[in-house]
């Protein structure tokens, strides 16, 4: 077997390899080097959607502490879809939404609702707000059984028996804050949240009173994760909407 | 006091002039032979010249203004925020009361090529006929037939909320006096059909000077300065210099960079954001290929600029904070050298948008984040955080003097009561 070239003495045959060594090592090295300085990006969901991830979490599992910003993972991303859509179209306001969502295709927004949709992730514990206990019964009264005398239904009746949301179009009300809970009965109640459909909300909102509101946020939020946070399926709704659901209807726009 | 003596002198000059104008300048009709209006008319069901005037549409990104959010699509309706008060574009689809249904091509002709409404009215430059007025006639009659074959929708226009003594519209003809000259683009022979074409699209129909150009107190642009960059009035973000030259912002930039980033959104050089971003998502995205490089090369052409600043500039003395904050923050995604990754994440350094003169960009896209625009090049675009929940004031503007002060860009510093101001700015 031939080490070397016959023209090569044994002496050049040691400097170049170590020369060729030398080489390949500097070459590895500046490899090394240029890997340090131009990071690596994962070609993920998560990483693209790192503008949702500072305020909802990279799951979408919401932040711990009662702010005005909601969980969005498990969510039925018909759901979720409406509303980025609604914050493109002048229907929800909140202006650092309003200017995430504003470049992004309608095949784009349904790609980001199925992936928060998808993710399962632990509820963080709710502050429980400090509210009288009168005030939760009442909140506890609303959320299973409504007002009937003032028309207003119970939560349960179109967000599941579970509160966990009906596919497709309705959200859950656990694991959110008071801070958040309450915040979006106001924006019903002042119409600055609105859908293209259902659009019960509007008069729901208005028919409470502002004690309501606060006892049915401070009630949802002071209660535990569920065992099984899925929406139910759309066939758990039997109940027809009522007539007012209907958007644009009269009580709605007053 | 001075300001106030300067501002009273200018209005008063403004509404003699206006006065003068209005006296001796009789209101025209359209000068329409009869015949040619019915060959026009004939013209506007041919379904190739109205492909033709779909795609122009997208040139001039008329349905940015045109459409309000969540709106039908050029019913118009959107607030247009000036510096002189708000203007609401009108409803340009073919509604017989409320559109353009009553419409001959005589009268969008005048307004696009002139200025003049339908009534003689002169208009708010906030339509950029100072641009449109480029655009040759039979361009301007495909837009036409574009428009005719829409489906027409009711919605009223709402009258314009301007200030005194903008309010009186025919102050107008003074101000059109000093900085309008209608007239079509004239081809220039000492340059390629390509050259030509990108000139005719970038000072015409696709109106880039009405941002890229500084503009006076008078909302005119100054002529001396064209595409050297400008602050949006009103919007609050700066559109910069877009030479390609030594000393401009685009300096460094391949004409691919320039059609990458026209066509996709993004490119090697820089991502598209704030209002470039709609720019990007609504017109230069639907642009064909010839028409992407004749703007390249267009712009190519654009002078080398001087270094405006003399003044030395200052290093924040916030730095070592920048820094400490940008490797936390800011490295993981454009690198420990403000490089960037290629076509994911924009390069800081030697970055025009970094370094722009106001330093509101760089302000704005750390509060704001965002997505670059998903387009059908770039469909699954990634996205910056925004820090405005996150960072203080002071923060923002630690780092930002930062990046505006690394590797190789040397800009003035801002400062934390800037951040303040920038951070309540509207987002639409």
């Amino acid at each position: 077997m031939k080490l070397y070239n016959d023209g090569m003495n044994p002496h050049d045959f040691v400097r170049e390899t170590t020369r060729a060594a030398a080489a390949l090592f500097a070459f590895g090295a500046a490899n090394a080097l240029y890997a340090a300085a131009v990071p690596t990006v994962p070609d993920t969901m998560q990483q693209r959607v790192a503008a949702c991830a500072s305020c909802h979490g990279a799951h979408g599992e919401g932040l711990p502490g009662d702010v005005k910003i909601p969980r969005l993972a498990g969510k039925p991303a018909a759901y979720l879809l409406q509303q980025l859509q609604s914050f493109q179209d002048g229907r929800r306001h909140h202006a650092p939404m309003e200017y995430v969502v504003r470049q992004l295709s309608p095949a784009y927004l349904q790609q980001i609702a199925d992936y928060f949709s998808a993710q399962q992730v632990p509820f963080h514990p709710q502050p429980v707000p400090a509210t009288s206990a009168d005030a939760l019964r009442r909140g506890e009264q609303l959320v299973h059984h409504g007002d009937p005398a003032r028309g207003i239904p119970s939560c349960e009746s179109c967000h599941g028996s579970t509160l966990t949301g009906v596919q497709p179009l309705m959200p859950g009300l656990t694991g959110l804050s008071y801070a958040y809970i309450q915040a979006q009965l106001d924006a019903w109640r002042t119409h600055q949240r609105s859908s293209d459909g259902p659009g019960c909300m509007t008069v729901v909102a208005n028919r409470m009173t502002v004690g309501d509101v606060t006892a049915v946020s401070a009630w949802l939020a002071s209660q535990p994760p569920p065992a099984n946070p899925h929406p139910l399926p759309a066939s758990a709704q039997t109940e027809p909407l009522p007539g007012w659901c209907v958007v644009g209807n009269e009580e709605a726009r007053r | 006091m001075k300001r106030w003596i300067m501002g009273a002198a200018g209005v008063l000059l403004l509404a003699v002039i206006g006065v003068g104008a209005w006296l001796f300048v009789p209101a025209r009709a359209p000068q329409v032979v009869p015949a040619q209006a019915q060959a026009d008319a004939a013209k506007l069901h041919d379904p190739a010249l109205i492909e033709r005037g779909a795609y122009l549409a997208k040139l001039g990104d008329c349905a940015a203004c045109h459409t309000t959010r969540g709106g039908a699509p050029y019913a118009g309706g959107r607030p247009l925020t000036t510096p002189f008060g708000e203007v609401s574009a009108p409803n340009i689809t073919p509604d017989a009361a409320t559109g353009i249904g009553a419409w001959h091509f005589a009268d969008f002709w005048r307004a696009l090529h002139e200025g003049i409404g339908r009534h003689g009215q002169p208009l708010y430059p906030v339509f950029s006929y100072t641009s449109f007025t480029k655009v040759s006639r039979d361009d301007a009659l495909a837009l036409f037939a574009y428009l005719k074959s829409l489906p027409p929708v009711q919605q009223p226009a709402r009258a314009p909320e301007l200030q005194f003594p903008y309010s009186v519209r025919q102050g107008l003809v003074a101000w059109r006096a000093l900085y309008f000259q209608p007239g079509e683009y004239q081809p220039d022979p000492k340059q390629s059909p390509e050259w030509n074409r990108g000139a005719y699209l970038v000072e015409g129909l696709g109106h880039c000077n009405e941002c890229h150009t500084t503009r006076n107190a008078f909302g005119a642009m100054d002529e001396e300065r064209r595409l050297a960059g400008g602050q949006i009035p009103a919007q609050s973000w700066y559109a910069p210099d877009l030479s390609m030259q030594p000393g401009g912002g685009l300096a460094g930039w391949s004409q691919q960079e320039i059609v990458a980033l026209l066509k996709t959104g993004t490119s090697t050089k820089g991502s598209a954001f704030g209002p470039m971003a709609d720019v990007v998502r609504l017109s230069t995205q639907h642009m064909n290929d010839a028409d992407l490089a004749a703007v390249a090369v267009y712009l190519q052409s654009l002078p080398p600029r001087q270094p405006v600043a003399a003044a030395p500039v200052v290093r924040a003395s916030d730095h070592a904070h920048g820094g400490e904050l940008y490797a936390k923050r800011c490295a993981d995604c454009h690198g420990d050298n403000g490089q960037g990754v290629a076509g994911t994440y924009p390069p800081l350094d030697d970055n025009t948008s970094v370094t722009e003169p106001t330093g509101i960009n760089a302000v704005r896209s750390v509060l704001l984040g965002g997505f670059a625009p998903a387009t059908a090049g770039n469909p699954q675009p990634y996205s910056m955080p925004p820090f405005a929940q996150s960072l203080s004031d002071t923060e923002v503007a630690a780092v930002v003097n930062y990046v505006r002060q690394s590797w190789g860009n040397h800009a003035a510093p801002v400062a934390a009561g800037d951040v303040s101001r920038l951070r309540h700015t509207p987002v639409d």
